[in-house]
């Protein structure tokens, strides 16, 4: 690769949100002919810059150069009007249409009459043809075809108006291995008719098997353009995390308690080969009373959908779970209830608040459900109940009545932890329970979870910040591209260790 | 007074009040109600008896549109329980025996116990959306009726079932009382037991409703039955206030009648909080503004105009609301890209 | 008043399994072919049955249905829903009857009838789209006014004495075999065949369908999706208009309470002739379809002595249900996360 003219060059980019500075001076740029792999944890400013990109956000400061001329883009038509083409996850494409349609759907050719529609077969098959795709039929209904070909034509659709710039966001997290191959053929013949492309995955082993070249965002802020073959696993991860190696193995770990498993007991929960289709796969847990698991890895490992397994939220169609010697099959959440089992989303706002109900309405919900609408639990004992945890938790304000919605992150999230700890679960998983909320909520978070183990409670913990896990768990379950690859024991377990689990070559 | 002005009853509440005033402007003795026989009387006696099949059915309607939902089909509800009561009388041995009213009337509280069992089936077992689910009885309802009426209007005389639409008890209307004993009974069924907390949360956030552990099936199934008993309740009154079972007419756009009503009282088509008091409101404003129509001496088919424009006027009194809060917040351009919005 | 929700395309993509390929012409195949079986089982039940003039009269009688059925399959497939058809004929042959009582020239009636129903059906679809209500209870409402304007118009029914109004009811064009049928069936073929051209061969049309399939989408893709929102609800009440033209021609006459849950009868034909509720998939074929049957249930029952007209709503009812189940079969979500 030749130091020539990039096809895109940002400069100094910055984007400011109230009250939060989403990018701060970032550089990107991009080649004719190479694949540019963006990289960055959850939060890094990775969709911000891909925005301000297509024209979504507009910038700050900074500047936009496509091929040699600076743009100001006020909307996404200018973006494509400069031949910026994006293609999400989502496949954004009309699933009851044929594939030329899909392809052509807006820019028909017209003739007398009406739609030319046999030029737009011509013209959808020559497209097709160009992306090793010749053995679609264009007249096929899009929906009936697989996730990965939708996006094949998705990307067609963008290939038919002769982009120069193709960004392809999370293309593959719902994709199997066959699938991704099929995708990722069609990239690089993309990438060698001198197309510049831009992948964003949280697969690794996908990132490292197509991109040239990678730029890491960490906290909105560049951390560096580095050639993907120049740059090992471990120190992009720890690029990504913003720990060098040695200050990760200095950890302090005073507070680190890892306790036996008691193999004389039956376990509480035993997950054996667990998985679903197309969510995560081989979910392998013994968790004992008193325990917490943590699940470590990189955001899209498929720690959710793990939660969601053990919790019924997704039936498993693979593997078996046991709980308390007894095989089980989950079948929604409220079964999992039934066994005390309770889950804390991380999607607080979709998953988790009635919004507009009271924080007393909303800390009882899950007591009532078990109850039955039948037996309301007397308004009293309501009462009681959340000022209680109003206290215990120091829930601010300390307004029983307040709506839900009012409150600040951290104490939305203390609400839904007491919906739960009043129904006295035995099995607590916890999704990020941490996340978003001020330092002073998550240490009372991360200390209530450390005293309702030492009570007896067995807890699964997820948590994007490694140190958390570490600190808080007796055993270590690893993710990797949606396959639980490790399970370790936490007698000293180091940030190291993980990591190279997490950057080791699919185990 | 802000707290008042901010109220989400005290426009409703308003509007009732100015209705009411206009109709005294045009009629001095409107507001008097006066003591005849032992009965009461007066306009707005009868506002409240011509507007209690209308609050029965609200009040049905209100719970189902607090759980997400809509039942479009209590006017052909209405009309199948007058019918199966009035036919139940007309083809006994003994047509004006209170037994006979009795049994008619439980008929008729089954049928639409059994109808509004098969809403909540289709909508929460089968699941299909309510709009549609409710409008397969909405078609084939009034057919129904007509099937258990032979096409016949069905008169019949019983004193007993003559008066659940015209006796008076304690000198008020016996559907005065029916009517405040059902908000009555659907205010404490829905705040004495959680039932009222639960259908609000399905109805505000369905996924995390789940994820809470409830059951949403037996909640839709609970609203939908007890809007298809409130529908029967006011067929046995629209039936028996004219004593005849008309199966075309009986409840003809009572649905409408219904919706606007809760709308009015400030429950969201959208689900979640409701106000069976803002209902009650909304379905005498509904029965006021049909009796000022008549007081100003309008044709009162024409009504159905009036109604269209208040529905459309609280409509987008509601979404224009929505709208600045959108706009309060700092909004992207589109939320994607390659778009090119033309209008 | 809930605000539209503008979903961004679903991660759970519902696949229309069964709709796959050429599967995606079976909804309307299986109508066509119910409606033939329909036909065979008459024939050989009623003597009589099997003429060209009994399949003549499906369309004869059911002119008006067949055009408010075109419309409404426009609303239907962009995703939406129109209740207030059946009370825009109503108007629309109040209109007519009032103006020619007043002397009108038929000729301007009806333009101007016309004109009412595609601007009553333009502003519905404005307020759908720019407060994004839902559509269901702005045609509601379209339902009361347009009812009411017509109690404003005159409570009594009004008689049609125009001699062209009074020609076109009389007129029949004969097919040979002592076979004929009305100038409205005329008409209402020729709003088929437009609309099928306007559907498959405009852009508009396939705007129409990709609207249905992911409005999101749809946006994205760079087509005119509000504008093409607004236009169905304008397509829909021109129909209407339309069809209340041809109800005049066969009712001569206009009555406040004409045209009541004629909407229920063109939603169940559209659905029995196979387009989803939920928008995307139909044809307009399959709405014509749609209305035959539901003609040719009316002909059973009327050949068929003993059963009363009102087991029509029953059936009607009944072939909704049915055929809604049927498309919950067909769109069996298939998730992919």
């Amino acid at each position: 690769m030749n130091e020539i003219v990039p096809v895109v060059d940002l400069r100094g980019i910055s984007i400011e949100f109230p009250g939060v500075k989403a990018l701060d001076g970032v550089d990107l740029r991009l080649f004719q002919g190479e694949v540019h792999a963006l990289m960055g944890e959850n939060g890094a400013g990775k969709s911000t810059l891909i925005k301000a990109l297509t024209g979504v956000y507009a910038i700050d400061s900074g500047t936009i150069t496509v091929l040699g001329e600076q743009h100001r883009f006020a909307g996404p038509a200018e973006a494509q009007d400069a031949r910026i083409s994006t293609v999400y996850q989502e496949v954004n494409l009309c699933p009851n249409l044929s594939i030329e349609e899909n392809i052509l759907l807006g820019r028909e050719p017209h003739r007398r009459g009406g739609i030319h529609w046999k030029e737009v077969r011509r013209r959808a098959r020559a497209v097709l043809e160009q992306l090793n795709l010749g053995h679609l039929d264009p007249g096929s209904v899009l929906s009936s075809h697989s996730i990965a070909i939708q996006q094949l034509v998705a990307i067609a659709r963008s290939v038919q108006v002769d982009a120069k710039v193709l960004i392809l966001d999370e293309p593959t997290s719902s994709l199997d291995t066959e699938e991704v191959q099929q995708l990722f053929a069609v990239i690089r013949s993309l990438r060698d008719n001198g197309v510049a492309i831009l992948f964003v995955s949280h697969f690794l082993e996908q990132v490292y098997e197509i991109s040239d070249r990678m730029t890491v965002l960490r906290n909105g802020r560049l951390v560096g353009e580095f050639m993907t073959r120049e740059l090992p696993r471990m120190s992009l991860i720890s690029k990504m995390m913003g720990k060098e190696l040695d200050a990760l193995t200095e950890l302090d770990r005073s507070d680190v308690r890892a306790r036996p498993d008691r193999t004389d007991a039956v376990p509480l929960l035993l997950a054996e080969k667990l998985g679903r289709k197309g969510s995560v796969g081989n979910v392998d847990i013994a968790l004992y009373e008193g325990q917490i698991l943590g699940l470590a890895g990189l955001l899209g490992s498929g720690r959710t959908e793990t939660a969601r397994l053990l919790f019924g939220a997704d039936r498993a169609d693979q593997g078996q779970l046991t709980i308390r010697g007894t095989a089980q099959t989950l079948r929604s959440p409220r079964s999992a209830i039934d066994h005390g089992i309770a889950f804390s989303s991380e999607n607080r706002k979709e998953e988790g608040l009635i919004g507009d109900l009271s924080v007393r309405d909303n800390l009882v919900l899950a007591m009532q459900a078990s109850q039955g609408w039948l037996r309301r639990i007397p308004a009293p004992q309501q009462d009681q109940l959340t000022e209680k945890f109003i206290a215990a938790l120091d829930i601010r304000p300390a307004n029983k009545d307040a709506l839900i919605r009012n409150l600040s992150g951290g104490n939305q999230q203390k609400v839904l932890l007491a919906r739960w700890l009043i129904t006295n679960p035995k099995l607590l998983i916890l999704d990020e329970p941490t996340r978003g909320i001020d330092i002073g909520a998550k240490t009372q978070i991360q200390k209530l979870i450390s005293t309702l183990a030492a009570d007896g409670m067995s807890i699964i913990f997820i948590s994007a910040e490694l140190e958390e896990v570490l600190r808080l768990s007796d055993h270590i379950a690893v993710l990797k591209d949606r396959r639980m690859v490790a399970d370790l024991p936490n007698d000293g377990v180091t940030m190291e260790d993980v990591m190279t689990i997490i950057a080791g070559s699919a185990a | 007074m802000n707290a008042l002005l901010k109220h989400r009853l005290t426009w409703p509440v308003l509007a009732l009040v100015l209705l009411l005033l206009l109709n005294q402007v045009f009629r001095a003795d409107f507001l008097s109600v006066r003591l005849q026989d032992g009965h009461l009387y007066g306009s707005l006696i009868d506002i409240l008896r011509n507007g209690a099949p209308t609050i029965l059915i609200a009040l049905g309607m209100t719970l189902v549109i607090a759980s997400r939902g809509i039942d479009l089909s209590v006017g052909a509800v209405a009309a199948i329980a007058g019918a199966v009561s009035c036919t139940y009388i007309y083809t006994s041995p003994d047509p004006s025996s209170l037994q006979t009213a009795a049994v008619a009337v439980a008929l008729a509280v089954v049928a639409g116990l059994v109808l509004g069992l098969w809403n909540g089936f289709l909508v929460s077992v089968v699941g299909i959306q309510p709009i549609i689910a409710t409008l397969v009885l909405m078609t084939a309802g009034r057919g129904l009726a007509q099937l258990v009426t032979d096409g016949q209007i069905i008169s019949v005389s019983n004193d007993s079932y003559q008066s659940i639409g015209a006796g008076f008890v304690l000198g008020l209307p016996i559907s005065i009382l029916i009517a405040a004993a059902a908000f009555l009974a659907a205010g404490l069924l829905t705040r004495r037991t959680a039932l009222g907390t639960l259908i609000e949360a399905v109805g505000i956030n369905p996924v995390a409703s789940r994820l809470a552990g409830l059951n949403a099936r037996t909640i839709t199934m609970a609203v939908y039955v007890f809007s298809g008993l409130c529908a029967a309740v006011a067929g046995l009154m629209i039936s028996s206030n004219v004593t005849a079972a008309d199966a075309n007419n009986a409840g003809l756009y009572i649905e409408m009648d219904a919706i606007l009503a809760v709308v009015i009282g400030g429950t969201s088509l959208a689900g979640g909080r409701y106000s069976l008091v803002g209902t009650l409101i909304g379905a005498l404003i509904i029965q006021t503004l049909t009796t000022t129509v008549y007081t100003l001496g309008i044709p009162p088919e024409v009504t159905l105009v009036f109604k269209a424009l208040v529905v459309i006027i609280v409509c987008l009194l509601q979404s224009s609301r929505a709208r600045t809060l959108l706009k309060q917040r700092r909004r992207p351009v589109t939320a994607t890209s390659d778009v090119k919005v033309a209008i | 008043m809930s605000v539209v929700t503008r979903t961004p395309a679903p991660l759970n993509r519902t696949r229309i399994s069964l709709l796959e390929g050429k599967a995606r012409y079976a909804p309307t195949l299986a109508t066509v072919g119910l409606f033939l079986a329909m036909f065979a089982a008459g024939a050989v039940m009623y003597p009589g049955f099997l003429s060209g003039q009994v399949f003549l009269n499906l369309l004869v009688d059911n002119t008006f249905l067949i055009v408010l059925a075109v419309g409404m399959t426009f609303v239907i497939l962009t995703g939406g829903i129109d209740l207030s058809v059946g009370s825009v004929v109503a108007l629309s042959m109040m209109i007519a009857a009032a103006l020619l009582q007043a002397g009108w020239n038929p000729v301007a009636v009806i333009a101007l009838v016309l004109l009412t129903g595609a601007t009553f059906g333009l502003l519905m679809g404005l307020v759908i789209q720019v407060f994004e209500i839902q559509p269901f209870i702005v045609t509601l409402a379209g339902l009361f006014l347009a009812r009411g304007l017509c109690y404003v118009i005159s409570v009594d029914s009004i008689t049609v004495t125009d001699p062209f109004f009074t020609a076109m009811a009389q007129a029949r064009i004969p097919l040979g075999g002592r076979m004929f049928i009305s100038p409205g069936v005329v008409i209402a073929l020729l709003v088929v065949a437009l609309a099928f051209y306007v559907l498959h061969q405009t852009r508009f049309g396939r705007t129409v369908y990709a609207i249905g399939g992911g409005e999101s989408s749809a946006l994205l893709m760079g087509l005119a999706v509000p504008r093409t929102k607004v236009l169905v609800y304008g397509i829909s009440g021109l129909c209407s208009a339309v069809a209340g033209v041809l109800f005049s021609f066969y009712s001569l006459s206009g009555y406040s309470l004409a045209a009541t849950g004629l909407e229920l009868d063109a939603i169940a034909a559209v659905v029995v002739g196979g387009t989803l509720l939920t928008g995307g998939y139909g044809y307009v074929l399959g709405s014509l379809a749609g209305v035959l049957i539901l003609g040719i249930v009316q002909t059973f029952i009327s050949y068929e002595g003993t059963l009363s007209s009102w087991w029509t709503r029953i059936v009607i009812g009944a072939l909704l249900l049915a055929f809604i189940l049927l498309q919950k079969l067909f769109s069996r979500k298939v998730t992919v996360t």
